[in-house]
């Protein structure tokens, strides 16, 4: 009796952790395919579309987790075959510095321009 | 003077915006990935179209000639559209066509080749689309010419017509 507790026990913990890593590469697939622009209808994103490339690029994404590929890979040979723009989240590179850069050099200059009219002319009328 | 400078500073970058969102305006707002890199096609096994038996990459294209990958489904008109230019392009000998059948129903796959004729020495079925990934092709109808050294040297999004056929000649000479 005690034996078949245990091996019940053991059949449970089994079985539950099988769950959980199926859970979180659920989790991460949805997390990739929501980061991938659909190349047919080209605002929606793979996990949202329903279009044949979508159906395919969410087959490989599976196939690629279930083989052990990282996030990162996936998205380089996804990168490979049709360019950064097939990611919403473009990565930091030679064509994305404007990107990148832009808003911060704005934020600073607006910062600075308000600092000046704001804070210094304060200053002088005190 | 200070004040000045801050108003051409301000009024030149509301024009450099304005140039660029007016530039923008006459840009297409449909990305088309980068298709003049040469790139090595893909290692993979696939189903012969008639035999269904298994084939790969390497027994395709083993040949030192050019080759020409068609990706073609029978539900898709614009294919229907360019079969005839396939088929004037079969009559050359020096290239090698290669079909990919793209998410298809095997059957409707058959009939349109029987109706229309078949151009291709070798096709091959992409039931999932997955292939057609590898290769980096997102739709129908995509022609790619692959060189001697099984390199992509030029890919065809859309239906070819008689001015790409014009230009696929001057690449195979």
């Amino acid at each position: 009796m005690k034996i078949i507790k245990l091996f019940l026990i053991f059949f449970m913990i089994i079985n539950f952790s099988q769950l959980k890593s199926d859970e979180k590469s659920e989790e991460l697939r949805n997390q990739i395919l929501k980061n991938i622009r659909c190349l047919i209808c080209q605002g929606q994103s793979v996990y949202d579309s329903e279009s044949d490339f979508a159906l395919s690029i969410k087959l490989i994404v599976k196939e690629k987790i279930d083989k052990g590929l990282t996030e990162e890979q996936i998205y380089g040979f996804l990168k490979e075959k049709y360019g950064d723009w097939v990611l919403f989240d473009p990565v930091l590179s030679k064509n994305t510095y404007i990107l990148w850069l832009l808003p911060i050099l704005l934020f600073l200059l607006g910062g600075a321009i308000i600092y000046k009219y704001l804070i210094i002319k304060k200053k002088t009328k005190d | 003077m200070k004040n000045n400078f801050f108003y051409i500073v301000v009024g030149s970058f509301f024009i450099f915006c304005f140039i660029i969102f007016y530039k923008g305006l006459n840009n297409s707002n449909v990305y088309v990935p980068n298709i003049d890199n040469k790139k090595s096609i893909p290692v993979f096994i696939a189903n012969d179209f008639f035999s269904e038996n298994k084939i790969s990459s390497e027994k395709i294209f083993n040949d030192k000639s050019y080759y020409i990958l068609n990706i073609w489904a029978s539900w898709c008109l614009p294919c229907r559209k360019e079969h005839s230019i396939l088929m004037r392009l079969s009559k050359n000998k020096s290239i090698k066509l290669v079909g990919l059948n793209y998410r298809d129903n095997l059957d409707n796959a058959k009939k349109f080749i029987e109706e229309l004729g078949n151009p291709y020495s070798q096709i091959l079925i992409d039931k999932e689309g997955t292939l057609a990934v590898e290769f980096g092709a997102y739709g129908v109808p995509e022609t790619f010419i692959i060189d001697k050294d099984n390199k992509i040297i030029k890919k065809f999004i859309g239906p070819l017509d008689l001015e790409l056929l014009q230009e696929i000649e001057i690449y195979l000479k």
